[in-house]
């Protein structure tokens, strides 16, 4: 897809009018491992971008998450809290992690997918 | 030299095999100036010679008959079933590591799975860790919970919770956050209220009033327990404390000059992901085997490392064993009469003591179980002429609280058998 | 084989043991207490007579490995042998039957034990004071860093960072935030040793200590410890000995003599009390007489021959624990170094530091080898160099554990890809090493001609390798109200 962007921290954003989805990257599921648990925060919370807005665990690694944008909660995934294997399975669709109502437009240092690819892969 | 494997001449092999002359070029990496030559330590000693010297000291020391020990405070002389330690002392459990691969570890984690089971029981809380260091510790760690849970700082301590476990809870919360304030009044800044159920003295508090009131304000009820009292007092469980915690000491641990023993901590389901220390949970393999597993790891210091909250990593998986093996062996049966042996003797003792001249029940309208403070005329050459005739009379708690100068705390178990508490009685009035 | 468990074993018709009844004229607490005070529902225990229970202690055992039976290769554990001596000493009456609140002219030999085993400790590591109170190697670093931080403040001076290296524990970083402290990672250059330029750049007035360990975790001596404490020495800080790793040179070198100002000890490992399955250990901590007043309370003082518990001691810490620390488990050390002397401590290290590099070296050509020896008394190799056949650490482990071997330690340090870590201890004889190596190369050599049945070991175990991810998921379930099975206890179904 070529309007999914993503932060250094491997979130990535999708957006729909004035509403973003958030997720976490292929690259950074496959790196967790299975996953087992999100801690998600409530519909309704503020978050600017960079924050930590939760934390994911996989059996064998916890990783923050943060937040590609600035904006408010408007809906988090209910299905992750009994099926947490749909972020491995398909972290880009059922596996999506927040619904976020935007303030302002999309921070301008995400990148493209061309580009994380790079990057993620030097990183690693 | 005792304990050690190879011979000179396997040394000079072994050597050799490495491609070196000696052991110095293995060292080369400590600098020169740090090298010592000898420790500052006496020559070893034979099994013989060693056991001799530990058996001096041992001898050095005074060890009341646990049927005339009446001093309580937080560890107890019981009845411990032979079977305890015939288990613990199975090389198989005692020199296991860390059951970290738990298809070589079934036995240790199987084991704990269960002490996890009992002590859910025990207390009727959802769920409890694997072992935590002692009772201080636990209330400690139960508070740290209570701080990340509620985003709150200020810990309650209730009443006349354990001395030694307020002082670790406050050597604990600098540099965690937390405020450790006295009373019994929560407000919408209270993380959680810390309670003893029975108290340090022996009484009965009102845990479930504490515990709504704790809950009237958003804070957490932590409830600290005697094991063996949850056989006839409602658990923490029934009057809905959050948190539960204890020390196991009673439940088939040597006195041991207070350590080592175990800690406890159950909680709600609401907090599982909040306890420290680890967890065991049952899991299968390929074949559709039952086996147990350390789980939920994640939560744990060598995973968050500076984001953990709890540092613990070594907990007291033997005396949790022990724990377990003496919860079993007693079943609820033998842990009621227990109990109850208990109250109707420490109740006797306390009729009796309180009828000697001078002597007054230091709270007279307070329940209690098998430990109850007393107001003793001349505490001090008292207990010195008790010591003189082998017994190990009441402690004096004025040691910690100013207000009770002159009180001390008696204790009677099942192992205070009515003829001891008689020799108490004849040594009082000698 | 598996075990049923004691819950599932439990007879409804079992009789409880014989116990004393009262024997006094008193109530019964259901004649006194009222009804809301009272246990509404009975505990439900397992109901066993004791033949049941200890056959299924004993078949439960026999499920374990253990030290007794195996080699545990473990690094940074240091399992050595458990002299069954120390276990007679700490189960002597005149230890095991003591209360804690004795009077202290009634524990005269507890307090001489414990006295004297404190200055054993000091000339093992060369310090001035210990404190016996921590419970475990965590527990003692956070002690020390509560003093530490007690120290810089009692001289106004606010310091807000603790350094720690990427190769660390991770109880390093977790006591570092615990007491407080933001906690700064410093890099290991590449031959594995803490890299002084990056030292050198997260140095500040902000820092309150260095913790590191020595040999660090990857079984090599810090060359350069004197400059390093030099470093850290000059800006104020403080320097902080984790002892992981103290078995590499006892009576060949001490952290106080290297500039350490507050080491902890892990008598689990160095001084052989047994490991219990995950505790109970003891982590006492040694300090320089700066730190000294700041000590846990009460320490053991001695005059005119008589050892007291001193409580008056205004710039303490605080307790850390109830009571005195494991004193069970500090007869057991105590009795080991007695036992021992300097000569026998001595040659105990040096014989560990030989069997690691023995086995090293058997190891060399099967294992990859990141860094160049010699190593201390333990060393890492990776299974990286077993990538193209798909086979990890991981698998290695578990071939290992079907050849009648405990684990190395895997995946630590994190700072070596496919970690394992070996620490082959002083008690272990040269034909037990040639027999891991061998089983080593034999695996190496299954990676490399039948990967997948590699992949499917433990075979001959009670049970093979357990979905932990099943478990993890299923725990979710439960606390989110999806599943009623707890996972994490036995439950008695629903009717």
């Amino acid at each position: 897809m070529a309007d999914r962007r993503y932060s250094k921290t491997h979130e990535w954003v999708t957006v729909d009018g004035k509403t973003a989805t958030v997720g976490i990257s292929d690259f950074a599921q496959a790196q967790l491992g299975d996953v087992v648990f999100l801690d998600l925060p409530k519909p309704g919370r503020k978050l600017s971008h960079g924050e930590t807005f939760g934390v994911i665990e996989s059996v064998k690694a916890a990783s923050d998450l943060y937040s590609p944008v600035n904006g408010t909660v408007a809906a988090v995934n209910e299905n992750l809290t009994a099926h947490p294997e749909l972020v491995n399975s398909d972290p880009y669709g059922e596996g999506w992690i927040l619904k976020v109502d935007l303030s302002g437009g999309v921070p301008a240092d995400l990148m493209d997918e061309a580009a994380y690819k790079q990057a993620a892969e030097a990183g690693h | 030299m005792p304990y050690l494997v190879h011979s000179p001449q396997e040394r000079e092999e072994m050597l050799a095999a490495i491609g070196v002359e000696s052991m110095d070029q293995l060292l080369v990496d400590i600098p020169s100036s740090l090298r010592i030559h000898d420790l500052k330590l006496p020559r070893g000693l034979s099994e013989f010679e060693t056991m001799a010297a530990v058996r001096d000291l041992a001898a050095a020391n005074r060890v009341f008959a646990d049927r005339l020990t009446f001093r309580g405070g937080g560890v107890y002389k019981r009845f411990i079933p032979t079977a305890v330690a015939a288990v613990t002392g199975k090389p198989e459990f005692y020199t296991a590591y860390t059951p970290y691969q738990p298809e070589a570890s079934q036995g240790t984690l199987q084991a704990i799975y269960e002490f996890q089971s009992l002590i859910a029981e025990l207390t009727a809380m959802d769920v409890a860790n694997a072992s935590l260091y002692d009772g201080a510790t636990a209330v400690a760690e139960a508070a740290m919970m209570a701080r990340v849970h509620t985003g709150r700082d200020e810990i309650l301590v209730a009443g006349y919770v354990h001395p030694e476990y307020v002082e670790v809870l406050r050597t604990f919360s600098e540099g965690r956050g937390m405020k450790v304030k006295k009373g019994d009044q929560p407000t919408n800044k209270t993380a959680a209220v810390v309670f003893q159920q029975p108290d340090f003295l022996g009484l009965l508090v009102d845990a479930k009033g504490l515990t709504e009131r704790a809950h009237s304000v958003g804070a957490l009820a932590i409830a600290s327990v005697d094991p063996i009292s949850l056989a006839i007092l409602a658990p923490p469980g029934e009057y809905g404390a959050d948190i539960a915690v204890g020390e196991g000491q009673q439940l088939g641990l040597a006195a041991s000059y207070g350590g080592p023993h175990v800690g406890f901590i159950a909680c709600t389901k609401d907090l599982v992901r909040r306890l420290p220390g680890r967890l065991i949970g049952s899991s299968h393999d390929a074949q559709g085997r039952r086996g147990f597993v350390l789980t939920l790891t994640a939560r744990e210091q060598h995973i968050r490392r500076e984001k953990a909250t709890s540092n613990i990593c070594t907990n007291h998986s033997l005396c949790a064993l022990a724990a377990a093996v003496y919860m079993t062996y007693m079943g609820e049966a033998g842990m009621r009469q227990v109990a109850e042996v208990s109250f109707q003797r420490a109740h006797a003792l306390a009729e009796r003591l309180a009828a000697l001249p001078g002597w007054e029940m230091a709270f007279p309208e307070r329940q209690f179980l098998n430990e109850f403070p007393i107001i003793a005329p001349k505490a001090k050459p008292l207990l010195r002429k008790l010591a003189k005739k082998g017994i190990l009379g009441g402690l004096e708690v004025g040691r910690w609280f100013r207000e009770l100068k002159g009180v001390l705390t008696f204790t009677c178990t099942e192992v205070n058998d009515p003829a001891a508490i008689d020799a108490l009685l004849e040594a009082l009035s000698a | 084989m598996t075990e049923p468990l004691s819950f599932e074993l439990s007879r409804a018709g079992a009789e409880p043991p014989r116990l004393p009844a009262a024997g006094v004229h008193a109530p019964r607490p259901a004649d006194v207490l009222s009804k809301d005070v009272l246990r509404a529902h009975p505990a439900d225990l397992p109901r066993l007579s004791e033949p049941e229970i200890m056959r299924h202690y004993s078949r439960m055992a026999s499920l374990n490995y253990s030290i007794s039976e195996q080699f545990y290769p473990l690094g940074s554990c240091t399992m050595k042998y458990n002299p069954v001596a120390n276990e007679a000493a700490a189960a002597l009456p005149g230890f095991a039957g003591l209360h804690p609140y004795q009077d202290e002219d009634t524990v005269q030999g507890a307090l001489e034990l414990m006295h004297s085993l404190e200055r054993a400790l000091c000339a093992v590591v060369g310090v001035d004071r210990v404190t016996l109170q921590p419970a475990a190697g965590a527990h003692g670093e956070w002690t020390a860093l509560r003093m530490i931080q007690a120290y810089h403040r009692s001289r106004g001076d606010k310091r807000t960072e603790v350094l720690v290296p990427d190769s660390a524990h991770g109880t390093n970083p977790a006591s570092a935030a615990l007491s407080g402290f933001q906690v700064v990672e410093v890099r290991s250059g590449p031959d594995g040793r803490i890299s002084l330029a990056d030292l050198e750049s997260k140095l500040s007035p902000r820092v309150a200590a260095l913790m590191l360990t020595n040999p660090n975790t990857l079984g090599l001596f810090e060359r350069e410890i004197l400059d390093v404490a030099e470093m850290v020495h000059a800006t104020g800080a403080m320097l902080y000995y984790d002892g992981a790793n103290l078995n590499a040179f006892m009576g060949v070198c001490r952290p106080g003599d290297m500039g350490f100002d507050a080491v902890h000890m892990n008598l689990h490992k160095t001084f052989t009390t047994p490991h219990g399955g995950g505790g109970p250990g003891a982590g006492p901590v040694g300090v320089k007489a700066e730190l000294a007043p700041f000590l846990p309370h009460p320490t053991i003082e001695r005059s005119n021959g008589h050892f007291t518990l001193d409580f008056k001691r205004p710039q303490s810490i605080g307790r850390v624990r109830s009571f005195y620390g494991n004193f069970g488990m500090l007869v057991r050390a105590y009795t080991y170094i007695l036992a021992m002397g300097g000569d026998g401590l001595t040659q105990a290290s040096l014989d560990a530091v030989l069997s690691a590099n023995y086995l090293r070296k058997q190891v060399e050509g099967v294992l990859d080898l990141p860094h160049e020896g010699p190593c201390m008394h333990e060393f890492v190799a990776s299974a990286h160099n077993l990538a193209p056949q798909g086979v990890k650490a991981l698998d290695v482990a578990k071939g290992l554990l079907e050849r009648d071997f405990y684990a190395p330690t895997v995946y630590f340090p994190l700072v070596v890809p496919e970690a394992i870590m070996v620490e082959p201890t002083e008690t272990e004889s040269k034909a037990t090493l040639d027999a891991f190596a061998g089983a080593l190369k034999d695996i190496v050599q299954q990676a490399r001609t039948d990967a997948a049945a590699l992949h499917a070991e433990p075979r001959s175990l009670p049970v093979g390798r357990l979905d932990e991810v099943g478990t993890a998921r299923q725990i979710t379930a439960y606390l989110t109200g999806q599943s009623e099975d707890p996972v994490l206890r036995w439950k008695r179904p629903a009717k």
